[in-house]
């Protein structure tokens, strides 16, 4: 299992949920013997998720999808930029980056402080920065808007709404910075058989399950 | 131990049905395969069942050119089923013989390449060009493609349509040739007979129901194609009325798809005349259903007393 991969959860149960669920890998603990899951309730399918109780079997497809690529020679300042349940995978390559002798910095948005997750986790990893829409916690405005961006960046790391992860692509740009984002597109199959979760990359359509979920910004045909 | 072991297969064996098939000229070791664009070319799921074991693979639809299919989103999920709007995403039938052919030409399984296209000529060249593959024994001609601007529906839904496409691909195709018929139809047997007496050696059907979704909350289409094609067990009912219907008409075998979630649908299709039957949206649940199928259905033969397929095709107690 590495960072950024996911898993596909079948619900079963309800005919409103037909298709698994993909979810981004959240931790992994190796001493306990643990997978970590982070879900935020949107829909019929993760409020089911959200009722499983310790004892239950869950039926998964896994590991699934590319993962995010340890830093190339010479970058050392590595910010990991989260937005919302978007965190989830940078816990998880924010161990792996401290594991390997990294400091990882982690910048995590929310609209407010109670859309902020796991920070004793985060903080046990690196600094962490914080912004919210509302200003109820950390910087007020969008994770672009953070003072920590006027500092030195080698490489980032991103995962979270769309509009998000296109202001940091954007930002990485201007600023000749590496940047993976970590793409949540909707999908059936979760291993490259439909073609229905597709992104368009400088390359055509590629599969958000399997050639991702993890792209460098510039592969992405985003409009920028 | 050994010479134990292997008596107590040879046992089980002997009790088994006899579950091949024929389709035109082709012998299947089992009537259970998967649909086109629902498997890919067998290769993302070796990882999760044993290919040798089901009797056969359409694969992703071919065209003659590299298509780069519609734009997401191309999928929405709906009760019990999605739509998809892929646009037949293909590389085009020479990356095909190039790079896809070599890999998986070995496969202990029937390959049918599913042949799309927007004209006449197109479908001719391309079922030309895999007639030359010694190890593809059959082709599914996709005249019934609800996601591509003359994708194929066009020739699908009139039996003029479909008569001329068929007739044209028959003589340039030397092979097993079985043709996809769509749904979105007023009378599909007529079709099927029409595509039979153009010299088909087999009808699959059905292909996906046209729909639409929209999302409410912000007025918008869920697909990017505002419409897409209805699959999984929502479809069942109107694919099995269709496969009896069509059934009926003609004399070539059918294969039926359109919902099959397990072995118990799948024994539905052959109660309704389906010689074979395709596996599609439920490999996106279960990568590896298409073998469980094969199973059940085995199961069900043996509990009933049966020691053919045959037994039950077209076997509805009326």
């Amino acid at each position: 299992m590495l960072p950024g991969q996911f898993v596909q959860v079948r619900i079963d149960d309800t005919p409103s949920v037909f298709l698994r669920r993909p979810i981004s890998v959240n931790y992994v603990d190796r001493v306990n013997n643990e997978l970590w899951l982070l879900v935020q309730k949107v829909g019929d399918g993760t409020r089911k998720m959200a009722e499983y109780k310790i004892g239950d079997i869950v039926n998964m497809l896994l590991p699934l999808g590319n993962s995010f690529s340890m830093p190339k020679e010479g970058q050392s300042r590595l910010l990991l930029v989260g937005g919302g349940v978007g965190i989830a995978p940078l816990l998880f390559m924010g161990s792996k980056l401290k594991q390997e002798g990294f400091e990882p910095m982690f910048l995590l948005g929310a609209r407010s402080e109670p859309g902020l997750m796991q920070l004793d986790e985060f903080k046990k990893l690196g600094k962490v920065y914080i912004t919210t829409e509302d200003g109820s916690a950390g910087e007020k405005g969008f994770v672009t808007q953070h003072s920590i961006l006027q500092e030195q960046i080698d490489m980032i790391y991103t995962c979270g709404p769309t509009p998000m992860m296109q202001a940091v692509a954007r930002f990485a740009q201007y600023k000749s910075i590496d940047c993976e984002v970590s793409l949540e597109n909707k999908m059936a199959c979760g291993i490259g058989a439909c073609l229905c979760c597709v992104t368009q990359t400088q390359t055509g359509h590629k599969c958000v399950c399997t050639d991702g979920p993890v792209f460098n910004s510039k592969e992405l045909s985003w409009q920028i | 131990m050994r010479v134990h072991r292997w008596a107590c297969i040879q046992l089980k064996r002997t009790i088994m049905a006899d579950l091949k098939v024929k389709i035109g000229a082709l012998e299947f070791k089992n009537p259970v395969t998967t649909a086109s664009g629902t498997f890919g070319f067998g290769e993302e799921y070796v990882d999760f069942m044993d290919l040798s074991r089901i009797g056969g693979i359409f694969t992703k639809g071919t065209t003659i050119l590299h298509r780069e299919g519609n734009a997401y989103p191309r999928m929405a999920e709906t009760a019990s089923g999605m739509l998809n709007a892929v646009g037949l995403q293909n590389k085009g039938v020479d990356y095909f013989i190039s790079s896809i052919y070599p890999q998986i030409k070995e496969y202990d399984t029937n390959i049918m390449v599913n042949v799309s296209g927007s004209t006449i000529e197109d479908y001719v060249a391309t079922a030309e060009k895999i007639d030359a593959l010694d190890k593809i024994p059959a082709i599914e001609l996709n005249i019934s493609c609800p996601n591509v601007k003359q994708g194929g529906m066009t020739f699908g839904v009139s039996c003029a349509g479909a008569a001329e496409v068929v007739k044209a691909v028959r003589k340039a195709y030397s092979k097993t040739l079985i043709v996809k018929l769509s749904p979105n139809v007023t009378d599909i047997a007529s079709i099927a007979k029409a595509v039979e007496d153009e010299g088909a050696d087999s009808v699959s059907l059905i292909n996906t129901l046209l729909g639409m979704a929209i999302d409410a909350e912000t007025r918008k289409p869920l697909l990017s194609t505002v419409t897409g094609g209805l699959s999984g067990p929502c479809v069942k009912p109107v694919a099995l009325r269709m496969v009896w219907q069509v059934a009926k008409a003609v004399k070539i075998p059918v294969i039926g798809l359109g919902g099959i979630m397990n072995a118990t649908d799948a024994i539905e299709f052959f109660l309704a005349g389906a010689t074979a039957i395709q596996i599609g949206t439920a490999n996106f649940i279960d990568p590896a259903v298409s073998v469980k199928v094969v199973d059940g259905i085995n199961e069900y033969l043996d509990r009933h007393g049966y020691s053919s397929i045959y037994d039950i095709i077209g076997a509805l107690d009326m």
